[in-house]
């Protein structure tokens, strides 16, 4: 009887399924899957803005091997991910377990570690440029301390530092809500069986609280790896359009954003470049997925 | 630091040692010392996290006489002004860019709440030839980098006419496919027998989708909504690309401007910041609750 029912209730006019689904269907294809189908193909055209270009096949990946400024923005975005991604992977956790006991006034200490996740990474990045000013706030303490000033925002290794120290700033306090809900999952039992066997509290973290985690770690490393390696408006922001001292803070998206914007916008040689992102970006996923499968083994 | 007085009123500074009255979830004593220096630790965190932001506040309140670089630094502004609020608005048209943030977000919200219901719901729930399909579309689409495929995206927009217009900066992520697959998850744990019933007394797809499946998932439609405010309020590459025209810039890419003509004015662009946070902020001390959902939502669909 209930079975009957629902196969009625699944059963429904002809047309109203697709109905139903064609504004996201139609929005989706138009704009993610067809641009997605034409950055692919574009990559083998000598296209420009104004100018619909020729089949060149394999010639911008060619010229991608002799271009300086691709393998800087190469260079920058895999040291990002390099960096980033296990300070994301750690920290948030550390985070986590401080805000995970419920002691008085901690729900507010959660929002308000958050509040730099609610914040445009414009508003986040400009910030940073003031407080990192060579007459800012950091280094007006670093010289009421005796350390004297540091060109955080000019020197390209400082620059690029700052700008993943931002990522991960901004970052902290989403992660942290992702490990919350991992820990509260994790069997108290456990911790008592340790405590009882004589285990302090760093043993008992990396027994008993990291691999309880180990997948939310691993969510973590692909999430944080894939959106490093995307990175464009920390240093956008802070190097500057052209990405600091001779470019040499450029990240693969700005360069892909730099050369394919413009009435002059080298289409075909911009899209060249996404595929490296789009085939970088896979091969992470596959790699820390791996990385997951070798380890529960 | 200013930082340590917006803490909540002292809690529970173990004022009497001996007895801690605190406990921890499981009804255990948590020790004295080991509290403190939580608390202490939690300070910290809360100095690095937040000041950033009272910092900014604190020197778009400063007046043009006051030293902003002093070191060491002060805190406070010796006498707070909104000024430079106002000289924002004389450099740039701040409300303009305001206004057009607020109907890219909403426009956002509309399109969102409305298309992925629709969709989530034909993938939950109605049963038709090709709906694996259409589904493997949606998380195709979830899997492509859109930072990969920005220039095709604006090609795509100037072969339409729609470049440098509000429309084209909400088109592409106006029925995004995480949020299509939200919904058809939340439609999915939804069990048939609410349905049933309406079925029964006669109600048609239409009325039993509005009636009875989209009031039951009403926490889900606000995570959705929510999200697709914020992420239309925080963007900045899109429309960065897609936007030429000052006049319909939004506020991300106007404060962009700002900071890239008047970079030695930070007064002035420390208001204009403040302008585009505090909205978001208000909105987050409001329903914090679905924000700290959404993550949990989101994350588990990648």
């Amino acid at each position: 009887m209930a079975s009957s029912t629902v196969s009625r209730v699944r059963r429904q006019l002809p047309s109203s399924p697709w109905l139903f689904a064609a504004p996201g269907l139609l929005i989706t294809g138009a704009f993610i899957l067809y641009p997605f189908v034409s950055t692919l193909v574009n990559a083998f055209t000598d296209r420009r803005t104004l100018i619909p270009g020729e089949f060149v096949g394999l010639a911008n990946f060619s010229e991608l091997l002799h271009d300086d400024m691709f393998w800087i923005g190469l260079r920058n975005s895999t040291l990002y991910v390099l960096v980033v991604v296990p300070a994301l992977v750690v920290l948030p956790l550390l985070l986590a377990l401080l805000v995970q006991k419920n002691i008085p006034g901690i729900t507010f200490f959660r929002s308000a570690f958050y509040t730099p996740v609610v914040a445009s990474i414009v508003v986040v990045g400009l910030i940073w440029v003031w407080l990192l000013d060579e007459r800012g706030l950091v280094n007006s303490v670093l010289e009421a301390i005796g350390v004297g000033r540091v060109g955080f925002l000019s020197d390209q290794w400082l620059l690029l530092l700052s700008a993943m120290a931002v990522t991960v700033w901004k970052g902290l306090g989403y992660y942290m809500i992702i490990y919350l809900a991992a820990l509260a999952n994790v069997p108290r039992e456990l911790h008592e069986a340790a405590a009882v066997d004589g285990a302090g509290a760093v043993r008992r973290f990396l027994s008993v609280t990291v691999p309880a985690v180990r997948s939310t770690m691993v969510l973590v490393g692909a999430l944080s790896s894939v959106a490093a390696f995307k990175v464009f408006s920390e240093v956008y922001l802070m190097a500057g359009p052209s990405g600091g001292p001779a470019g040499e803070d450029t990240t693969l998206v700005m360069l892909v954003q730099r050369t394919g914007t413009g009435l002059t916008g080298r289409v075909g040689y911009a899209s060249a470049i996404s595929v490296v992102v789009f085939v970088v970006t896979v091969a992470l996923m596959l790699l820390v997925l791996r990385a997951d499968r070798k380890d529960a083994s | 630091m200013s930082v340590i007085d917006k803490a909540p009123p002292a809690p529970a500074r173990p004022a009497a040692p001996r007895e801690p009255r605190i406990t921890d979830e499981h009804g255990r004593r948590v020790r004295v010392w080991e509290l403190a220096l939580r608390y202490l630790l939690l300070l910290g965190v809360l100095a690095l996290t937040v000041g950033p932001f009272l910092w900014q506040l604190s020197t778009s309140l400063k007046g043009p006489t006051e030293d902003i670089f002093s070191s060491p630094p002060r805190f406070l502004p010796a006498d707070p002004t909104l000024h430079n609020y106002e000289r924002v608005a004389d450099t740039i048209p701040v409300w303009d860019y305001a206004l057009n943030s607020l109907k890219v977000a909403a426009a956002n919200v509309v399109t969102n709440c409305v298309g992925a219901a629709l969709a989530g719901y034909a993938l939950a729930r109605l049963r038709y030839r090709g709906r694996t399909a259409a589904t493997l579309v949606f998380i195709l689409a979830m899997l492509v980098p859109v930072e990969g495929i920005i220039i095709a995206q604006f090609t795509t927009m100037r072969e339409l006419g729609l470049n440098n217009t509000l429309i084209g900066v909400v088109l592409p992520g106006c029925v995004s496919a995480l949020n299509v697959l939200l919904m058809r998850n939340a439609f999915l744990n939804l069990p048939y027998e609410i349905e049933e019933a309406a079925f029964v007394d006669g109600a048609n797809v239409w009325q039993r989708f509005l009636r009875v499946a989209v009031p039951s998932v009403k926490g889900t439609l606000a995570v959705v909504a929510i999200f697709a405010f914020m992420g239309a309020w925080d963007d900045f590459l899109w429309p960065l690309i897609v936007l030429s025209d000052p006049s319909k810039f939004t506020l991300t890419i106007g404060l962009n401007y700002l900071h890239g003509t008047f970079a030695n004015d930070e007064r002035l662009v420390a208001a204009g910041t403040i302008i585009a946070v505090a909205p978001l902020i208000a909105l987050f001390a409001c329903l914090q609750r679905y924000f700290f959902r959404g993550v949990g939502e989101g994350a588990v669909k990648g």
